[in-house]
């Protein structure tokens, strides 16, 4: 069952971070940006679908993607746990969005030649749709951080505050060792190199510093999350748990 | 070969054919001025051993709300055609290109007022791309948002008629 926790690792970051985006609907700074917003979000929650219809066909008990996104607590969710963090100002998400768009567009050129086939195939497609969404994210921070002194202000201190929750990204366990093994995912060394060369091209155009490393690390794909994962939940799950099967 | 499935291989030609007629009418629920087929994304509409009539349909992006309503657009036009026993499957890989929209597609769009794609998209990074504006073909155009009002188009403006218009994304 290695496989279907890598799968739902996968899912459900971008389940995650599509509902995070969720909540800037109607909220945006402008109209256009509440359309990007919504709209990577909609790509994000299109991914998670492809990704937990196949982790449901994995498990083999029946469950559909919805079954599987609505009825799990929150320590059987295996996202990272940047991607629950709050939204903070436009800013700070446009901050969170490159440092994830970077990690998936590097994640999911790599899986596209994964031994699985199936996620081989939802990888190329999901790597078309990243690259705009890094596209979207890294032009943003590059004017916001070489923009007016309180907005370089401002993206910096969320770059500051954000950078530790990277470290978990490319923390190799046994499950992605395993994976790396069988070809089915790639190596995250491999992955940090790509990512790291990325972000410091768009931080040095954004006129940001890259914060230094330090050692401490989340275990969000371990399922030991941030206070923050509980209250995605329960807006998000809230009902389905009411009503379980409800449907429009 | 019994009977029964020696005249299903006999029926296979008319009714693959019947059933293109009928997707090529389908309007693309976001997009009336393409169908379907303009949009390339009806991947095949094949007859298999079995006498079932299979057509593989392509998302243009994992998230379009319009792919679950064009699956049921596709299945009563199959069904008003009468191809007999049908099976409409999502097909994911080879993943979708917008190089896929046929020339005929381009030719609609830019008609209807929105900027073809490329007819070759950068498989690994995306290009800048030069976009005249649909109405007075000035290129003094800009980008005001890479997410127009579906995942599928850009939003931009042009600087010498003032009007804004709608590109179609590379992807």
């Amino acid at each position: 069952m290695s496989a279907l926790r890598y799968v739902l690792r996968l899912g459900d970051l971008s389940l995650v971070l599509g509902q995070r985006l969720g909540e800037w609907i109607g909220h945006a700074p402008v109209l256009e940006e509440d359309l990007g917003l919504a709209n990577i979000a909609l790509d994000l929650i299109g991914q998670a679908r492809l990704l937990l219809a196949y982790a449901g066909e994995i498990e083999g008990r029946g469950r559909s993607e919805d079954e599987i996104a609505f009825f799990r607590q929150h320590s059987e969710y295996l996202n990272p746990t940047l991607v629950e963090q709050p939204n903070g100002d436009f800013g700070e998400t446009i901050v969170r969005q490159v440092l994830i768009d970077a990690f998936q567009l590097e994640l999911y050129e790599r899986l596209a030649v994964s031994s699985d086939e199936r996620l081989a195939a939802i990888a190329a497609k999901a790597v078309k749709e990243t690259r705009y969404h890094l596209r979207y994210s890294s032009s943003w921070l590059v004017r916001l951080g070489d923009g007016t002194q309180e907005s370089h202000a401002r993206v910096q201190a969320s770059l500051d505050r954000l950078w530790p929750f990277t470290v978990e990204l490319f923390e190799e366990d046994d499950l992605d060792r395993e994976m790396a093994e069988q070809s089915i995912a790639p190596r995250l060394a491999d992955v940090r190199v790509g990512w790291s060369k990325r972000i410091d091209e768009v931080l040095a155009e954004a006129t940001l510093d890259r914060p230094r490393e330090r050692p401490y690390s989340w275990f969000g794909k371990r399922g030991q999350h941030s206070e923050h994962l509980g209250y995605i939940l329960a807006e998000m799950q809230h009902l389905q748990r009411a009503y379980p099967g409800a449907r429009w | 070969m019994s009977a029964a499935a020696s005249n299903m291989t006999v029926d296979a030609e008319p009714r693959e054919a019947a059933a293109w007629l009928a997707l090529s009418q389908i309007e693309d629920p976001e997009l009336p001025a393409l169908t379907l087929v303009d949009l390339g994304i009806v991947r095949f509409a094949k007859v298999g051993a079995d006498g079932v009539l299979e057509v593989g349909l392509s998302p243009t992006y994992t998230g379009c709300p319009a792919t679950d309503y064009i699956g049921q657009l596709v299945q009563n036009a199959l069904r008003q055609a009468q191809v007999g026993a049908f099976l409409v499957r999502q097909v994911l890989a080879p993943a979708w290109s917008s190089d896929w929209i046929s020339s005929d597609g381009r030719r609609k769009l830019a008609t209807y007022g929105i900027v073809p794609p490329d007819a070759v998209s950068s498989a690994r990074e995306l290009k800048p791309r030069e976009i005249a504006c649909p109405r007075c073909r000035s290129t003094d155009t800009e980008c005001t948002s890479q997410f127009g009002s579906t995942p599928c188009k850009s939003l931009h403006r042009c600087r010498a008629c003032r009007e804004p218009f709608e590109s179609f994304k590379c992807i």
